[in-house]
């Protein structure tokens, strides 16, 4: 219970450190100083103190969206294993978890059809259509480690590849981690489906929904979008590749565990730059065919558990 | 005794409440008031029934009078119980809401003949899920559907509502032939109607029988249940229907169908066949897959729903076939949580489309359109009403903790149990139907995304949606009852799930409600493999959301709230700058063009100037696949046939005497060898 919610502190803390770190390292690469990588926190911070305006076209939904994003989030990360596979696992596993981060969408998508302008229908339609893939992909996916594991408790699954060592190891982990990756950079508007720092309505999904929102409602919808990322890469880093994660709650589990962590999460954020720095964003009918690759992935990863 | 006289009452009741609802038909409103009452009393007593037959167990009431059909007897078992409660719950919200629905067709149509027809609806699905014989059956069974049939022809001045209730009167001829077929088949080896004369029979039969039998019910009570490719009855009569009786048909009359699937294929056939389970699951999955396709491109809200019936008999079917296919490998504890996950999306479908038709009925009783293009604006305009239909599209999209997201859970967990089954290529296509059923999942929260947002959201699109006034209370108390249960019923789904395990058990042969549920954990299999507690998750959203509620005013300050226009460009929004239900979904739709076939054209009024367009005309329709290449043919192989037997029919009497004439003769020489 309280590991669950020290976690969960650390996540929401650290998530906007992870979004300007994957910033900086993209302006490294494209030969730019870029900001601080404390940026995020200072655009968190100014926008808490700012006023909302919301359209008057816009009904509950609009301003009930950012609450229940934050709330999405945070009710996720209380079941996901983060320094330690102690966690509110008994609560609901990781179906549990991809269906609220499907509520998330849900009311994202819903607040940008409310406001009634082009922009934000269009973002709320393509999220629908790129969610349509990369959900089932993302549950196929967790589906084969649970399978590999024996349990769809997010921290059980943790815990089991870890402390049995390599024995569990089979293809099929890698062909769900691969399927789990490029769902990772759709489901977080990263490129090559959306790209995060444009506003030009002809490449964007995500950015489109949230136009509407200002102020204190935009800072919970930034920030909640920033833990969404960390925690899929938190999951990407300790349901495929737990090793080294605390599975005990001792002094020195706890310290490795904190430094196998970071360590993945920094090899992940540097997959992510490299990845949006080398690649153009896909135009959006371009995108079923990479999407379909990843669910055909996810797919084959499950039927190759139960063969080989 | 005091179940039969229950049940004795609530027929009688039924029965007096539609005569004098006929009776009263001069007197609308007096009508409306004695025919929704009775409903709402018998439907009460339906649930009582079910409440006793839990507690004090089976329920058997015979006909007091002799038959050629051997005893024409009433049963009510558990799993009878369950179809039954879940149809009188549905019921009574329905009964509550048409108080202040038929209000509208006051001097346009007979309302007392409504009233009349609902009795006759519900005390006939009640006699179906009860009858044990089945001649019995059948006849309540035609019962059904003729009282739907008129019920679904009620508007009959609107264009195209009589061809929809015919097609649909058709179809569930062609289900009532093989499934009596089926019936004589069975008799033929048990010499006996009654249903508990079947599972022998069905011991009896040779393997090539048996699954004759099992084909022609599941084709005959697949066109109930509107699986695919018998569907195209659904979104004809659907929203062809008042939209109360459009809640009861999708809600629980094709539950019927699925009633009796369970009872004929657990009960009287047993499962022994893998290739059975497969089968079904097969046609699941493809039900559920375009189903929910169908319904995501649709901007009709009704025919939307009814799509989305069809996806959902898909995911009840997926749920059975998982079962099946555990039942004919012997895995029974496996069985029974599938056959429970089964259950739970019968009754959770059974809350949230329900919820979801009467929602779509206020919306048309304010509005007078079904079209979602014409819509929009309505959450304003209607809080109450578009409050509760969002708690349906939430529970249809699986949100958790709600109802729809509990049956879905559960029957991912029973498919990801598919690792016990040891044949391999049995093991292979279950993942392939986990699949199916992910992607339906998704699909299923973008169709109802669509039917919230542009229904209700946003700026109105026409002047009737502005004109659209909140509908009366009798209608919100109906509707507030099924978004109550839609969240009780996911939330308090712990004490749920052994009461289905009790419908359960006695079909499968395994009980695992010790196991499944402990304390408010809801543990679906031996072992550590998964649990999951609805109340908590609810108590952890509540307390979440209140603290950063609270958290985010602390930090930063009480900041104003300021009402403005939406960003506009410079350019003033109107209801046409707003994204169209069509242009939500158009991306989808060109993704999967393989499946919709979209047909589009393009029309233009040429002018001498290249730089001056005059009229420019776009269509774009989809291609009614099922009606161009498999009914389209049927029907012209019908008439042709019809064409040349005509021959025949001559018209003169004198030539149908002498084919009397000659008949007789016939006979009687035939019969003398």
């Amino acid at each position: 219970m309280l590991t669950s919610l020290v976690q969960t502190l650390l996540i929401l803390a650290l998530s906007p450190l992870f979004t300007g770190l994957i910033r900086k390292l993209k302006a490294y690469f494209q030969g730019r100083q870029g900001a601080s990588v404390l940026q995020p926190y200072w655009d968190l911070a100014k926008l808490f103190h700012k006023d909302s305006v919301v359209s008057q076209d816009a009904s509950w939904i609009m301003t009930a969206t950012p609450y229940v994003c934050m709330t999405a989030v945070i009710a996720a990360s209380f079941m996901v294993p983060f320094i330690t596979t102690s966690s509110l696992g008994f609560v609901g596993d990781l179906i549990v978890v991809v269906y609220l981060f499907g509520m998330m969408r849900f009311f994202m998508a819903l607040a940008g059809l409310d406001a009634g302008s082009s922009f934000g229908g269009m973002g709320s339609s393509r999220e629908m259509t790129v969610s349509a893939i990369v959900e089932p992909t993302i549950l196929l996916s967790v589906f084969t480690m649970a399978l590999i594991s024996g349990t769809t408790d997010l921290s059980g699954m943790s815990q089991s590849l870890a402390t049995t060592g390599f024995d569990l190891v089979r293809p099929a982990l890698f062909l769900a981690l691969a399927a789990f990756f490029i769902s990772t950079l759709a489901e977080n508007a990263r490129v090559p489906v959306d790209n995060p720092s444009t506003h030009l309505e002809l490449t964007m999904i995500h950015e489109a929904m949230v136009l509407e929102h200002s102020g204190k409602h935009l800072a919970l919808m930034e920030w909640s979008s920033m833990t969404k990322l960390l925690l899929y890469l938190v999951i990407m880093a300790n349901i495929f590749l737990p090793w080294g994660i605390d599975t005990d709650l001792t002094v020195l589990g706890l310290a490795t565990g904190t430094v196998a962590i970071i360590l993945k999460l920094l090899v992940f954020s540097l997959a992510i730059a490299l990845v949006e720095s080398s690649m153009a964003k896909m135009r959006l009918f371009r995108l079923p065919n990479l999407l379909t690759v990843s669910f055909s992935l996810s797919l084959l990863a499950v039927i190759s558990y139960y063969i080989l | 005794m005091l179940i039969d006289q229950l049940f004795v009452v609530l027929i009688a009741l039924s029965l007096l409440g539609a005569v004098i609802a006929a009776v009263l038909n001069g007197r609308p409103k007096a009508s409306v008031r004695v025919a929704f009452t009775v409903s709402s009393i018998s439907s009460l007593l339906g649930l009582a029934i079910t409440l006793l037959v839990f507690s004090q167990g089976q329920m058997r009431w015979e006909l007091p009078f002799a038959s050629p059909f051997g005893s024409l007897s009433f049963t009510i078992d558990a799993l009878a119980a369950f179809f039954l409660g879940t149809i009188s719950v549905v019921t009574f919200a329905v009964s509550l809401y048409s108080f202040g629905y038929a209000d509208h067709y006051e001097g346009k149509y007979p309302v007392g003949m409504l009233g009349a027809m609902f009795n006759i609806f519900y005390v006939s699905m009640v006699m179906v899920v009860s009858s044990s014989n089945a001649i019995l059956f059948l006849i309540m069974w035609e019962t059904m559907s003729l009282s739907s049939f008129f019920l679904v022809i009620f508007e009959h001045r609107h264009e195209g509502t009589v061809g929809s209730g015919l097609f649909y009167l058709i179809m569930t001829h062609i289900g009532t032939a093989a499934i009596g077929l089926g019936f004589l088949l069975t008799y033929a080896q048990s010499g006996s109607f009654d249903f508990s004369s079947f599972p022998t029979a069905a011991q009896g039969m040779s393997d090539l029988l048996r699954s004759a039998v099992f084909l022609l019910w599941a084709v005959g009570f697949g066109a109930k249940a509107g699986i695919i490719p018998l569907h195209v009855w659904l979104p004809r009569a659907h929203p062809a229907a008042p939209s109360n009786v459009s809640a009861l048909m999708s809600a629980v009359m094709v539950k019927t169908a699925i009633y009796m699937l369970i009872r004929c294929y657990f009960d009287f056939l047993g499962v022994q066949d893998a290739w059975w389970g497969i089968a079904i699951l097969a046609i699941g999955c493809v039900s559920a897959l375009l189903g929910v396709m169908y319904a995501l491109i649709e901007s009709d809200i009704k025919r939307m729903l009814a799509f989305s019936t069809v996806e959902n008999i898909g995911i009840i079917m997926i749920a059975l076939g998982v079962a099946m296919v555990f039942e004919s490998y012997g895995l029974n504890e496996l069985a029974a949580l599938a056959m429970i996950a089964c259950l739970m999306h019968v009754l959770s479908h059974a809350l949230f489309k329900s919820l979801l038709f009467m929602g779509a009925g206020s919306v048309l009783h304010a509005t007078h359109t079904r079209n979602m293009e014409k819509l929009g604006g309505l959450a304003k305009r209607m809080p109450y009403t578009s409050a509760m239909f969002f708690v349906g599209a939430l529970s249809a999209a699986a949100i958790p903790p709600l109802c729809g997201f509990i049956s879905e859970w559960l029957i991912f967990q029973a498919m990801l149990q598919s690792f016990n089954i040891p044949e391999t290529m049995v093991k292979i296509l279950i993942p392939v139907a986990l699949g199916t059923l992910a992607v339906t999942g998704a699909l299923a929260a973008a169709a109802f995304l669509k039917a919230f947002g542009i229904t209700f959201l946003a700026r109105p699109r026409s002047r009737d949606a502005e004109d659209a006034q909140e509908v009366p209370k009798s209608m919100l108390w109906g509707m507030g009852l099924m978004a109550a249960l839609c969240v009780l019923v996911g939330v308090l789904s712990f004490a749920i799930l052994p009461v289905l395990d009790q419908v359960s058990s006695p079909l499968v042969g395994a009980s695992i409600a010790d196991s499944l549920v402990d304390g408010i954990e809801i543990v679906p299999t031996v072992g550590e493999f998964s649990q999951v507690s609805p109340p908590l998750i609810a108590i952890i959203l509540l307390a979440v959301m209140a603290m950063v509620m609270v958290l985010s005013q602390v930090y930063g300050g009480r900041r104003k709230v300021v009402k403005a226009d939406t960003w506009d460009c410079g350019t003033p929004l109107t209801a046409r700058t707003e994204y169209s239900g069509r242009g939500f979904s158009n991306p989808i739709n060109r993704m999967f063009s393989w499946v919709y076939r979209p047909i589009r054209t393009f029309h233009e009024t040429k002018h001498p100037s290249p730089y001056i367009r005059t009229e420019m005309r776009y269509t774009s329709t989809t291609e009614p696949v099922f009606d161009k290449y498999l009914y389209g043919p049927t029907e012209a192989a019908v008439r042709w046939v019809a064409k040349k037997v005509s021959v025949i029919q001559t018209g003169s009497i004198q030539t149908y005497l002498g084919y009397i004439f000659v008949v007789l003769i016939l006979l009687l020489v035939v019969l003398r060898l």
